[in-house]
């Protein structure tokens, strides 16, 4: 019964409160994702992905680091359910704990690196003139590198290690966010409502946290998403090269670059890993795919 | 003509700033690393003197606004400095291995090509139907799948289980070095050579890392091909195009891709630009002698003159590809200004 009155309440078309709307706007969003199976499944195999990763101490059926010298690379059985590795270790609890290593990078990544790209396009495109010559300049820099290549510069710079990965990951990884939230702002910018913002008063950072940037994030919602699968792919490709997170450490790709020697005989040992990159990667281009038929449509 | 003018001027000088900006990003990468310079060429034990000496030698003594004009000067004269792992100049060894990354490159993008603009446009053309879903499942695959994981898939298949193909490198050992250089195509020298046993060979060699590299740029060029047809095939002049009653092969090919063809030249030269970067872990994996691998062994051997030539090598090409892709667009579509 509960349930049929939120849902005339979502959808009423006249709603009495700001938040009634905003809530009525969210759930028509949501019936239009649901009605999506690709982009639908996605969601699924992400939130499956992210639970497993935070519950991985309790499914786990052995310490990720546990090794059993006798027991090497072993196939798929009732007691290692994906087999075990070249020191003996239980690939499924390894594949577990290298899933938070892999989404906790990708968070770590997106939140260093979405607010950066908005604030930027949106000063620059607010703003216009030198600023905006600036801050293009520099982003164009960074764009003309390719994201692995600069990457791997950077960490070979720095230190191979999972946060020098994250921070190389991020430098490249900002700029298309600027050019998107400044293409956004530039056609916000001269709009009537702006207009009449400015004329009540409105303080050019006013406008720009409350009223701008705002309308950037739908856009940039789909873009984060979808560059989640690049970011994860940049990670793992950066691990393969021993660039990334270092052994032992159970990340994805470090998995696939010490099972590496031995794919001829046990494939399926640097095998399980890269399905586990693919799954999750295929997951996140699904979800931004759907979320960018939703809220982006002309962008299709 | 005096406002192309300013464009012209405006374009180049932003490009100026941006080429500055790619040496000054390459320089600093090199300067903040904690290997130092002078040890990795003299060694851990080399007396206090010594290092000294090299580090006066090499400009290290000097402020770091100096040492950057310096490296600027040195660029200009084409100097990237020596390889401590080949103890060449990092230029004659980018001369030597990028031949390899440009054939491979080229013809996975041909492959590409090939395959995904026919996929594309298929798509487009069926919307919505289960050829549609397959086609852009088949793509989404393409962008999601790890490209190391892929190159070692095919490696085990078609290599260890199938035998279909040789193994990895460029050539057979028994053809290495056979045929006189003249591009450093391995397939246009042995064809120029005539020795078509060593064509065979270095196609047969060539066939694993492009068509992977192709089947991961294969799904962005099929993608674009799809959007770009959908948007065509909703215009006015292809309704009027099939009212005039031409057969709907004609209508497709002629009238609707003939307005993206233009579109899609850009998207070609950007997927080009990108295959620079599947280059890297692809030729590791098939220890192709590219680019890509003489960057990776560089990076784990910390030879550092080496890691920054070669980026900024492919950062000046992936930049040049990017605006030639721009020019490309502004050139050939009249009604962009």
């Amino acid at each position: 019964m509960s349930g049929v009155i939120n849902r005339a309440w979502l959808l009423t078309d006249a709603p009495a409160s700001r938040t009634q709307a905003a809530w009525g706007r969210r759930y028509r969003l949501w019936c239009d994702f649901r009605a999506n199976p690709l982009a639908m499944s996605g969601l699924i195999i992400a939130v499956v992905l992210v639970v497993m990763s935070m519950l991985a101490p309790l499914l786990a059926t052995y310490a990720p680091s546990a090794q059993d010298l006798a027991n090497r690379l072993a196939t798929p059985s009732a007691t290692h359910w994906l087999g075990t590795d070249e020191l003996g270790r239980d690939v499924y609890s390894r594949l577990l704990y290298g899933g938070r290593i892999t989404l906790g990078m990708v968070l770590a990544v997106v939140i260093l690196v979405a607010p950066i790209g908005l604030a930027v396009g949106c000063i620059a495109g607010y703003f216009g003139g030198w600023a905006d010559t600036a801050l293009m300049r520099v982003t164009d820099i960074f764009l003309a590198f390719p994201r692995l290549i600069l990457a791997l510069a950077f960490v070979a710079a720095i230190k191979p290690g999972i946060s020098s990965a994250i921070f190389a990951i991020a430098l490249t990884a900002w700029p298309p966010y600027a050019r998107l939230a400044r293409a956004e702002t530039l056609t916000i910018r001269n709009t009537d409502f702006i207009a009449a913002v400015r004329l009540t008063g409105a303080t050019a950072w006013r406008i720009i946290l409350r009223h701008v940037a705002p309308l950037c994030l739908g856009s940039l919602i789909v873009r984060v998403t979808l560059d989640m699968s690049s970011i994860i792919l940049t990670a793992a490709a950066l691990g393969f090269l021993g660039m990334g997170a270092q052994p032992p450490s159970p990340e994805w790709g470090s998995m696939i670059a010490s099972a590496r020697r031995f794919f001829l005989e046990q494939w399926w040992v640097p095998l399980i890993p890269g399905i586990a990159i693919f799954v999750a990667s295929l997951a996140f281009n699904l979800l931004g795919d759907g979320l960018r038929d939703v809220l982006d449509p002309k962008q299709r | 003509m005096k406002r192309r003018f300013g464009r012209l001027a405006g374009t180049a000088s932003s490009l100026l700033i941006t080429l500055f900006g790619l040496v000054l990003v390459t320089f600093l990468i090199g300067r903040v690393m904690p290997i130092d310079p002078v040890i990795a060429i003299v060694g851990d034990h080399a007396p206090e003197d010594v290092i000294a000496r090299v580090r006066v030698e090499l400009g290290l003594d000097k402020p770091l606004v100096i040492q950057f004009g310096i490296y600027v000067w040195q660029l200009l004269h084409g100097d990237l400095g020596h390889s401590v792992m080949t103890s060449n100049t990092v230029v004659q060894d980018i001369q030597r291995y990028f031949p390899a990354t440009i054939e491979l490159a080229t013809y996975a993008i041909i492959i590409a090509t090939l395959i995904g603009v026919p996929l594309g446009v298929l798509a487009a053309v069926r919307a919505g139907s289960k050829t549609d879903i397959g086609i852009r499942i088949l793509c989404l695959a393409g962008h999601s799948i790890p490209i190391f994981l892929l190159a070692l898939m095919s490696l085990l298949v078609f290599y260890a289980k199938l035998g279909w193909a040789p193994g990895t490198g460029r050539a057979d050992v028994g053809f290495e070095g056979m045929d006189p250089v003249v591009t450093g195509f391995l397939t246009i020298d042995t064809a120029l050579a005539q020795d078509w046993d060593a064509f065979h060979d270095a196609l047969a060699h060539l066939a694993q890392p492009a068509g992977v590299l192709a089947y991961f740029s294969m799904a962005y060029i099929a993608r674009m091909t799809r959007a770009f047809m959908l948007d065509a095939l909703a215009g006015e002049y292809v309704i009027t195009a099939r009212a005039k009653g031409l057969s709907s092969l004609r209508v497709i090919w002629r009238h609707a891709f003939g307005n993206i063809a233009v579109r899609l030249i850009t998207v070609l030269a950007l997927t080009y630009a990108g295959l620079l970067e599947g280059a890297v872990v692809t030729e590791t994996v098939f220890s192709w002698p590219g680019l890509g691998q003489y960057l990776t062994v560089s990076l784990l051997n910390a030879d550092m003159n080496a890691v920054l030539g070669a980026t900024l090598v492919v950062g000046l090409i992936y930049m040049a590809l990017n605006l030639l892709a721009d020019a490309l667009y502004k050139l050939l579509d009249p009604r962009v200004s």
